[in-house]
This record gives structure tokens, sequence and C-alpha cells, in this order.
């Protein structure tokens, strides 16, 4: 199984649910996923909380034929690294038929389950994206 | 610092081995380099092992007591032994870490050795195991799988430089050639462009023919002090440089997708301590966890010009009779991929190349070679350079 424990889901589960990454007021860099240390300045970092707007576009894209564990069902699945207008990228999967999904594609994005942890498991949900113009 | 030489090796069949453990290939590998050697267990003073992940593969941790147990060396002789992660490098850091204690001074007879059995579990659970080398909050959650990963890699280099899927392919129809003359390799067919493009899509442009398989294997090697190699051995193989370099942990998060930023660092480290230019390097292991992955690879270490990966791999540059031979072991797609030994796996074979002992693969009058070995997507690199002469 591919998903991690419910605690750890937990813990980020605001950063998954509403996208909210960090701003360094040090360096004006934006970071998703989150981080507790400013990998530019370091220590010298000032981090604060941000809400991404989630619009963004398609660096690379893959379709996964063979899925990972807990997500059979689901193929195929367009995985793709996004863009977020802000700058930084994060790996997400695109809610789109195969054959529509373009390197350089404007997408945004919708609250969507990911997966469960078998039958009475917990459901995990998060982020995932759209083309913008649905 | 001291200089450093190989004085033995060896690398035991790579495959699905159902009928032997993860101690009898490890016992395999560390005896017949002892031998290859000519050394005992009382001269060792301590052993390094690459092993990605005993816990899940074989639910077993504390590999590194239990390999010198079952190699005979804890109950009466007490060598230590000390196992060394970084997913798919562990063997890799496993041989610098083996370097690192010689040239310190501190040791003299050291084994660096790698081993992994990742048949005992399904390949669906041994998928997953390879996924957590990627970062598993913010990659593997959402779907992503190895070959995925590879695949997001591939799909751009594809984009930005016209890398064809028959480009791709010919990484494996020449490592499938070179690994049909290896008696070790995992697999000995040789293979054509449209095996590869009319297998099963497994992370689209990436067909299963694109992958490493999933291995059972273990290497070894003795290393010595240089000044004394002579002792042991007529062809000692002398250790040029010893580079590690680290990138971040997400595929997402790298200064640019299509380059191994890591490769790169490690590699201007590693040929500046060896003092040489891709020009004087006769062979190279690469990483080909994935056809892309060589492509990226001798691109990154200066073989060729970024975006041209594909057209010098077809060109037949990178064939054994080629400008600069890759992978003349068959390399991961077709020697086999037994994670934790293979950065071990990748300097056996260099080794036998230099001392003019790889059989129909020999590379004619190699004097200097190179292996490169990657953890993860890109998140570290280590790279090693080997010599005939000191």
């Amino acid at each position: 199984m591919i998903f991690v424990s419910v605690a750890r889901f937990w813990r980020k589960q605001v950063h998954r649910y509403n996208l909210i990454g960090t701003y360094c007021k040090e360096c004006g860099e934006y970071y998703y996923p989150p981080r507790n240390m400013c990998p530019t300045c370091r220590r010298d970092g000032k981090l604060e909380s941000y809400k991404f707007s989630g619009n963004g576009e398609i660096v690379t894209y893959t379709i996964i034929h063979t899925a990972a564990e807990g997500f059979e069902h689901q193929t195929p699945y367009v995985l793709a690294i996004v863009k977020l207008d802000e700058g930084p990228r994060l790996t997400s999967q695109i809610v789109v038929e195969p054959g529509e999904i373009k390197i350089g594609m404007r997408v945004k994005p919708v609250f969507r389950k990911l997966g469960e942890s078998g039958n009475r498991g917990m459901i995990y949900y998060g982020t995932k994206f759209i083309p913008e113009y649905e | 610092m001291r200089d450093v030489a190989i004085i033995g090796v060896k690398s035991t069949n790579i495959g699905e081995m159902w009928e032997r453990s993860f101690r009898d290939i490890f016992v395999e590998a560390g005896i017949g380099a002892l031998k290859d050697a000519g050394v005992s267990g009382e001269d060792i003073n301590s052993m390094y092992v690459g092993n990605m992940s005993g816990g899940q593969f074989v639910d077993q941790e504390h590999i590194g007591a239990l390999i010198a147990d079952y190699s005979g060396l804890a109950r009466n002789l007490h060598v230590p032994a000390v196992r060394v992660e970084a997913a798919c490098a562990s063997g890799g850091l496993a041989l610098r870490q083996g370097i690192l204690a010689i040239a310190s001074g501190h040791e003299d007879i050291v084994v660096a050795a790698g081993v992994e059995k990742m048949t005992d579990i399904s390949a669906s659970s041994a998928s997953t195991a390879l996924a957590a080398a990627a970062d598993r909050e913010w990659e593997g959650i959402m779907g992503a799988t190895f070959p995925g990963l590879y695949a997001l890699i591939a799909r751009l280099h594809i984009h930005r430089y016209g890398t064809t899927s028959e480009q791709l392919a010919e990484v494996a129809v020449k490592n499938h050639f070179n690994g049909s003359m290896n008696p070790i390799a995992q697999y000995k067919n040789r293979i054509n462009v449209d095996t590869v493009l009319n297998s099963i899509m497994v992370a689209d442009p990436l067909h299963i023919f694109d992958c490493s398989p999933i291995s059972d294997g273990a290497s070894a090697l003795v290393l010595a002090p240089a000044e004394i190699a002579h002792e042991y051995t007529d062809t000692p193989i002398y250790i040029k440089a010893s580079a590690q370099a680290s990138d971040t942990i997400a595929l997402h998060d790298r200064r640019d997708i299509t380059t191994l930023d890591a490769t790169v660092a490690a590699a201007k480290k590693a040929y500046k301590m060896a003092r040489v230019t891709p020009e004087d390097i006769d062979l190279i292991e690469v990483h080909d966890c994935f056809t892309i992955a060589e492509i990226c690879a001798i691109e990154d270490l200066g073989f060729a010009k970024k975006g041209e990966g594909g057209k010098v791999t077809t060109e037949g540059e990178t064939a054994i009779d080629g400008r600069i031979p890759v992978n003349t072991s068959g390399g991961l797609k077709a020697c086999g991929h037994p994670v934790g030994a293979t950065g071990i796996k990748q300097a056996v074979e260099i080794t036998q190349q230099l001392r003019g002992e790889a059989g129909k693969r020999q590379v004619d009058g190699a004097e200097i070679g190179m292996t490169h070995n990657v953890g993860g997507s890109g998140a570290t690199a280590v790279i090693h350079i080997f010599s005939r002469n000191r």
C-alpha cells in the first residue's frame, strides 16, 4: 500500500486540501509542498504560510498503465508535474482524458479523492487538477 | 590520503533466484571476492554493505551484522560491518565508504559489497518498496510509480529535444546485446527496436522493455591500500576518483527536470580528482534503470551534448566497439538491477574490463573506466573512476 499512516496524512491535511505552502520573505521564493526551512536562505530565511490559487501549467506528464499499489482501479491515469503561477512545481494527477493532456496546458485545482486504505480504512482526499477551460 | 586499489571481485548470477536466499547470495559474492584477492577472513578490517531495503524486501534489518555472521566473520573475528543505504545508489556509496576508510589510513583490507533479494515479495509490493526512494508524501501518495517518474523525464526530453521512442528503444537493444555476452546477466536474449515498441506500456512513453527488472543478486569487492596491492594481485585496479552529490528528493523540485544535477556535480568533482576529461574515459557503466536514464546519464556525464543522447546511441557510439562503450555488462536493463548491489556490480564489470577479463564483451585496450550509480530519480549520484595504472 502506497498510502501513509493516518497521523502522517493528517499532519499535512490542511496543506493538501487547500494548497497551502510557504513563502520566504527573505528571498521571495514560494514553496509547495511546504518547507520548514527555506532551501535557499536556510537559517536566514523568513518563512510564512501561503495559500496558492492553484492555477498553473503542465510541465511534463505521463499516463500510468501499471499502477502503484492502491491505484490499480484508476488506470490509466494521468500523472503530471504542474508549475504553479507563483513558481513552485508539484506532482499530481490530472483529471482529463489521456488523449487530451499536453505540455503547456493551463490547469486549475479540484478537490478529489486520492484513494482509500481498503474497504473499511481511511479515505484520502487531496488536490488534483483539471484543464482551465473546464 | 592514501591511494586505494581493488584486489578482488565477484558478482553472483543476477536474476530471479527463488531457490536461493538473501544469505546464500551474499556469502557467494563475499567468498568469491576473497578468493579472487587471495585474502582470508583474518585479514579483513571491516565491511561496508550496500542494501536498499532488507526491511521491505525480506523483513530483515541489521544487515551488517547478519552478513558478518553468515560470512563467518562475526563469532570469532568480530569484524565490524556497516550497512550503507541510498536507495539504488547504496552499492556505490558502500564502495565510497570502503575507499574513505582505507584512504584515511584507518583501515587496510576492506570488503565493499552490495546485496538485494527482491523476488521474495510480489512484483507490486517490490514496486511499492522501490517507490520509497522517491518522496512518499508528495509523489507516491499521488500515484507516482518509479517508471512514472522517469516517464515524466522522458516525456519532457522528447518534447524539448525531439528524442524518439525508437531512440529510447535502442538503449535497451544495445544493453540486451551486451548482456547476451555476460554469463551473469539476468537477460541474455537479444531484442530489436520492435520488441521494445510492441511491449506493454508501463508509464507512457516507457514500455516494459524500457525498464530494468526486479532482480536478486550480490556483488563484492576487496579493497587495499595501493602501496601493498601488488602483494595480492598482478592486476590491481586503482581508484582514481570517488565523488558523490545530492539533489532534491522529489523530481518536481529539481532545477531542470531533464538534467540530473547530482550527476553533473559528482562528475565534475570526479573528473577533477582523477585529472581526466570525458575524452580520457575508455568505458562507462551508467545507471540505466530506464532507457531514458542512460540517455540523460551520457549527456550529464559529458559524453553527448544535452539533447543528443538518443542520437548518439542510435549512431552506435555507445556500443562496445563505439566511441564510448556504455554498459558493456548489459547494464541495469539486461544484466539486472538488484538495487543495493548495483553500484558494486558496476565496479566488478569495470575491474574485469580493465584487467582484460571481460571475454566477448572486452573493450580493446581499456585503461580507464567509470561507474555512475544513482539513487531515486536523481537525489543521489555517486561516480567512481578506475585505472589500470597508478
